[in-house]
């Protein structure tokens, strides 16, 4: 399978997918202007990956900042992984930053995936 | 040549560190959010506090670039809107001001009544309700950045609607970031 690799830039974050190595991982700063188009790879590669996931999927977020409107495209990205088999969410954040391990809280209260919170 | 003094002052007198008019753009909006990013960095400022003031900032310039309407006065039109950080020993402030047509003031109001009426776990709420139930492309409806301000800053949102003309009213919010750490 394909690999989606964007580097991050100020206002959208960094992507990497890879099957083949097990990378799975959002990580950054995400505030694009149209989050709904700058998402939409990430939901299609999901799509594909789906059809055909490695027996485990640990995908992780580090993210620094998201805005509202990334909030829901990223919820839309854990709705897509809902359904991958053996599916666990890293969600990292830094030690002082409780709006962030909050967020994670408030979106493992919306899928119905495992999340391990990790401080970093 | 007086003004530029005036202002000056004006801008000491009220504390501001930062004042952008112009158009809006996201490119404006990434320069600003850097240039305060630097700001609050060399002031040595808390991380903390400034993951929340760069939050409150990104939310609202973003309002302003979406939502902000476009003034028509006669043949010239202008999407001017304007933007404010102020910083006192005990918070920071950020304000924004842009026309929004008359039309839209009540329902604005509403949103911003409604928010300010609720505690954290009732924002909480809010919040968690509109990103479930709404679709990105629902411009203005769902007020999830006035949500996220307001628990950012976990203060009430202030907000004015001076008339502008008969058509315009000049939408100004105010959001503080508290300095104390609780």
């Amino acid at each position: 399978m394909e690999i989606l690799n964007l580097e991050g830039t100020e206002d959208t974050p960094k992507i990497m997918l890879d099957k083949a190595h097990g990378i799975f991982e959002i990580s950054g700063r995400s505030l694009p202007e149209d989050s709904a188009e700058f998402y939409a790879p990430v939901l299609e590669w999901i799509e594909r990956y789906s059809e055909d996931p490695n027996p485990s999927t640990e995908f992780v977020f580090k993210l620094e900042y998201f805005n509202t409107s990334s909030s829901k495209l990223i919820l839309d990205v854990l709705s897509a992984l809902e359904d991958i088999k053996d599916m666990k969410i890293a969600w990292y954040f830094h030690d002082d930053d409780e709006d962030m391990e909050e967020a994670g809280q408030e979106f493992s209260e919306l899928v119905e995936i495992p999340f391990d919170f990790k401080i970093y | 040549m007086n003004f530029i003094y005036d202002l000056h002052r004006t801008m000491m007198s009220q504390k501001l560190i930062l004042v952008y008019q112009g158009d809006f753009t996201q490119e404006s909006t990434k320069s600003i959010l850097s240039m305060a990013e630097r700001n609050l960095d060399s002031s040595g400022e808390e991380s903390s506090i400034k993951r929340k003031v760069f939050n409150v900032m990104a939310e609202a310039l973003q309002n302003i670039v979406k939502y902000s309407d476009e003034l028509i006065d006669g043949q010239s039109r202008s999407h001017t809107a304007i933007f404010l950080i102020g910083k006192e020993a005990n918070r920071y402030s950020i304000m924004s001001g842009n026309p929004v047509q008359k039309s839209r003031v009540e329902r604005l109001k509403k949103t911003l009544e409604h928010i300010n009426g609720l505690d954290k776990e009732g924002l909480k709420g809010l919040y968690k309700d509109i990103i479930r139930n709404t679709t990105i492309s629902e411009k203005g409806g769902a007020g999830l950045g006035f949500v996220d301000m307001a628990r950012k800053s976990g203060e009430k949102l202030e907000f004015e609607f001076p008339e502008m003309n008969n058509n315009y009213c000049f939408f100004c919010l105010k959001v503080n970031v508290p300095r104390e750490n609780e």
